[in-house]
């Protein structure tokens, strides 16, 4: 079992810049068709700055800093065995390429259902811009299997 | 893309649906290294026999990719102000995907007129991969 005195933890706030070729990766990778997508121009005169980070696009800021695969050593999870549960993004402000922001994140919660058999990682995360302002609040729900665990 | 209207949308009106090609081994790999997700669960078929399943599977934030395309192509992101799913099954490699929705609710916040949308993503056989909603500001 996960140890719920982790609840509360906060984990290193992380920068992550908005790079414009990853953009055009993650751009290609999820088949993207939509020119503002795609291309400087389209995006401008679609009223961006620059290229628009999609919406899922800033779960990377996490991943990229390789808080994920610290927190799961922490609690002593192996990777193999989580499943992701939920996932919500509020926005406040958009995101585009050139941008640089922090990531701010805690484990608001941890519980388990069916014995033991199933935990889940509630983990909150605060986007900044330069200017301290949030522009995208994240939140994850991560699901750990521990088939060894029998339902009570 | 022009914003989406208060007058041009009504509670049950259907959003175009987003039919995605099969989900292949290429598909994951791009997608591993696109997201910053390299859970080798999704890309390494060796990985994932040694954690009891049968083969690599889709990472969940792949469907909400498409699903936030699906959104996208609807309305302009700028008017996107949230958007929130759970995962109800794992994805299959070669599953052929659709994300479809509809308006679900019409409000008010703070003066700024709110479309809640019931969105999810289903794959071929019909069965709900995940569900959520989103919420879009309306011009």
């Amino acid at each position: 079992m996960i140890d719920v005195r982790h609840i509360g933890l906060q984990l290193p706030t992380v920068s992550f810049e908005v790079e414009r070729g990853r953009l055009r990766f993650f751009a290609k990778a999820t088949g993207e068709t939509r020119p503002e997508y795609l291309d400087e121009d389209a995006a401008r005169a679609a009223g961006y700055r620059s290229l628009p980070a999609p919406p899922t696009f800033l779960m990377g800021a996490d991943l990229d800093a390789g808080t994920m695969t610290t927190l799961l050593d922490q609690l002593g999870v192996p990777i193999g065995r989580i499943l992701h549960g939920e996932q919500s993004f509020t926005y406040h402000a958009p995101v585009c390429a050139g941008d640089v922001l922090s990531v701010e994140s805690r484990i608001s919660d941890i519980y388990s259902k069916k014995g033991g058999a199933l935990e889940f990682i509630v983990k909150d995360s605060v986007i900044k811009d330069t200017q301290g302002k949030t522009v995208v609040e994240v939140r994850s729900i991560i699901v750990v299997r521990n088939p060894q665990e029998k339902s009570a | 893309m022009n914003a989406v209207r208060k007058e041009q949308v009504e509670v049950g009106q259907e959003l175009p649906a987003l039919k995605l090609p099969p989900i292949t081994r290429t598909t994951l790999a791009l997608f591993a290294g696109a997201s910053g997700d390299h859970n080798p669960i999704h890309i390494d078929i060796d990985f994932a026999k040694s954690a009891g399943m049968p083969d690599v599977f889709a990472h969940g934030m792949l469907s909400m990719a498409y699903l936030g395309r699906f959104l996208t192509q609807w309305v302009p992101q700028s008017q996107l102000r949230h958007f929130a799913v759970r995962f109800s099954a794992i994805t299959p490699v070669h599953a052929k995907l659709t994300c479809s929705g509809k308006v679900a609710e019409l409000l008010e916040r703070d003066g700024v007129a709110l479309a809640k949308l019931e969105i999810g993503v289903v794959d071929e056989k019909g069965e709900v991969k995940l569900a959520g909603d989103a919420l879009v500001a309306l011009a």
